[in-house]
């Protein structure tokens, strides 16, 4: 009983998903093929990454508003190296993903430390990421690297003429993958939890809490940087413009798969079917081809009002049991 | 002479000592800069000159900072604020339109329903956001950020429905006046944020209002069991916060003469809830400054102008920005406070017990 009350978000998401694919080989013809599923997944890969990492934060209590920014300034970092420093890849990565890293750690720092709220701390990490962006370039710089584009246009084949998946969307689902262990399989996952079920009950367990808090960030921020470079496999750019207003969508992605905001509950298959979610909108949208583009932001706050009051609903019901 | 120590006293103490502290420095540099700052002008029946300028162009943010400081207050926060000044904006530019028609051989600009219903119309919905808001937060429980979140992600999709996408260009000169126009030789839109100011000033001082706000944000639970309204006061508290974007929303929209579903609003809500900082209030809600806000939005509006004035490229606005807002939050936290004093007076040998 216990056991089915916690996987109804989890179900209702993936009935969510299932219910509009079903719908959408019903409408429309050729929906129903790998490739469009495929490439869900490999439009949306920097999505799921650094939704992954907004779980994280979310399930620990917390929130970061900065992941737009810090993608748009490893795209512009990475683009500044490579394009115009001539920098190895290999070398302009690991900068990047360390960059992205530290950032993110101290702004769990100042969270911890100094017990700021997360909101206000990120708040200021978004507009400084993105002044950052500016000072290194206003103008969108194109990437041309050789190695680069051939990393980042590598199809990979299922099988033989089949459908195929991108680099990225490997690598999405590796550190999905990734997260699944570190999430229910270790000491720093379930500290996450407990610390978004209770910090202050975390505390008392004598579990380290400072510690796990300022890790929550920088794992969040390693995920966003890790985002950017997946983006700049998309985009092939660099720009300060990139990314406006991802963290909504991720936040969004990580509510729609069924991850309490107040902290403590969820899973991260839920994010990854919040995102699929969200792209499966837009599939649809585009298969119809009659509805403006605008409906889809319509459609994510309608999903995102949905799930909330559904949350608010379970949250209501389970009280008098505990 | 006799009660000097406790004028001191009482100024030290005062919530809008370190806000005004910000605005005169930052005004001192920007004087400093430039030597034209304070010069005015009476040109064409009104003021001329940069201060004038900086005080038209701080209306809407004003303005949105007030209905924002209230929310604040009662321990809430509005990330929506940006997407309804963009669906007000829509709507006002839509109805009002504009078309041109020639009568007896004059060219006259007219408006496509009467002005005041246009406006009217925007404000309702504007009214309608933030009931909406309200309704989220005290009625469903939801928390105020996620509940502001759908608003904010669904609302700009609802302003580019409304604009099908375009830019709405108004044709109509005197909805000009609300952005643009002078009265006594000032900016219309500073009178706007101005009577506002004084209404919510006399809602919170004169009446019982401002203590129920301060109680929700102590303790929602505590007001609610002494009989503070606590759910009504929130929801009509967000509706507020909905109906001062939706003026700011015509102040915007009357001021650039059109309407942009993307970009009008664009980040107000941060800048909003950076003035409301600034400005003094409690982020954890209890402890608000009408006044403050004001200052805090043109503190704001006057380093943006700074920025801009002494030729530093626009772009490094967002990191003056954002170490603004990181000293700011340092200065409210009591932790760094304790920690900065523990750096600076070592404890005297043998103190420690």
């Amino acid at each position: 009983m216990k056991l089915q009350n916690k996987y109804i978000p989890l179900a209702a998401t993936i009935s969510l998903f299932a219910a509009m694919s079903v719908f959408g080989a019903v409408s429309y013809t050729g929906f129903l093929s790998p490739q469009v599923f495929l490439n869900l997944l490999i439009d949306n890969a920097f999505l799921v990454i650094v939704a992954v990492g907004m779980t994280f934060v979310i399930l620990s209590g917390g929130i970061d508003l900065s992941v737009g920014s810090v993608v748009a300034l490893s795209t512009i970092v990475l683009a500044k190296l490579v394009q115009h420093l001539h920098w190895d890849l290999m070398a302009a990565i690991p900068l990047v993903l360390c960059m992205g890293t530290l950032f993110g750690a101290f702004m769990g720092w100042l969270i911890q430390r100094f017990r700021l709220q997360p909101f206000i701390v990120t708040l200021a990490g978004m507009f400084l990421a993105r002044g950052l962006c500016y000072l290194i370039s206003i103008d969108s710089i194109s990437i041309t690297d050789e190695a680069y584009t051939v990393l980042a246009q590598t199809r990979l084949h299922l099988w033989t003429d089949g459908p195929m998946v991108s680099i990225s969307a490997v690598l999405a689902l590796v550190v999905l993958a990734a997260a699944v262990f570190v999430a229910h399989g270790t000491e720093f996952g379930r500290t996450v939890y407990a610390i978004g079920g209770s910090e202050h009950s975390a505390v008392l367990m004598g579990l380290p809490v400072a510690r796990t808090n300022v890790l929550v960030y920088a794992l969040s921020g390693f995920c966003a940087a890790l985002g950017g470079v997946v983006f700049t496999f998309y985009m092939l750019s660099g720009y300060g413009l990139h990314a406006v207003g991802l963290e909504l969508d991720a936040i969004a992605a990580v509510v729609i798969g069924g991850t309490l905001l107040s902290g403590g509950v969820g899973y991260m298959v839920g994010t990854l079917f919040g995102v699929l979610t969200l792209g499966v909108i837009q599939t649809l949208i585009m298969f119809d081809g009659s509805l403006s583009s605008w409906w889809t932001r319509i459609v994510i706050g309608a999903l995102l009002f949905v799930f909330c009051v559904l949350q608010r609903v379970f949250e209501a019901g389970r009280k008098p049991g505990v | 002479m006799a009660n000097t120590p406790s004028l001191v006293k009482r100024v030290q103490a005062h919530p809008l000592l370190w806000p005004v502290v910000t605005l005169v420095l930052i005004l001192m540099v920007n004087a400093s800069l430039n030597p034209g700052f304070w010069m005015l002008q009476w040109r064409d029946g009104h003021l001329y000159g940069s201060v004038i300028d900086i005080l038209n162009r701080t209306a809407p943010l004003m303005l949105v900072s007030l209905g924002m400081t209230l929310v604040i207050a009662t321990r809430g926060i509005d990330i929506s604020v940006g997407a309804t000044v963009a669906i007000s904006a829509a709507v006002a530019a839509l109805m009002v339109g504009g078309k041109l028609v020639i009568t007896n051989g004059v060219a006259q600009h007219v408006s496509r329903f009467p002005m005041w219903l246009a406006i009217v119309c925007a404000l309702l919905t504007a009214l309608a956001c933030g009931l909406w808001n309200g309704v989220l937060v005290a009625k469903i429980g939801l928390q105020p950020i996620i509940a502001t979140l759908i608003l904010m992600v669904a609302g700009r999709g609802v302003a580019q429905l409304l604009t099908d996408g375009q830019i709405v260009t108004v044709y109509y000169p005197p909805y000009f006046y609300i952005g643009s126009g002078y009265l006594w030789g000032l900016p219309f839109a500073l009178f706007i944020a101005g009577f506002v100011y004084l209404l919510m000033h006399m809602a919170v001082t004169r009446t019982a209002l401002g203590l129920f706000i301060q109680a929700i944000g102590i303790n929602p639970a505590a007001a609610r069991v002494a009989g503070v309204r606590e759910r009504l006061i929130s929801i009509c508290v967000y509706a507020f916060c909905g109906l001062t974007a939706g003026i700011a929303g015509l102040i915007i929209s009357s001021n650039v003469k059109s309407a942009d579903g993307n970009n009008a609003g664009n980040l107000l809500e941060l800048d909003a809830i950076l003035a409301v900082t600034l400005g003094g209030t409690l982020l954890t809600g209890g402890r608000f400054t009408l006044a403050g806000s004001m200052i805090g939005a043109l503190i704001i509006q006057t380093l943006t102008s700074t920025i801009y004035s002494i030729g530093v490229p626009p772009e490094i606005n967002l990191v003056v920005k954002a170490a603004v807002v990181f000293v700011v939050m340092l200065m409210q936290s009591a932790e760094f406070r304790r920690a900065v004093r523990g750096w600076v007076v070592r404890p005297a040998a043998g103190s420690h017990t």
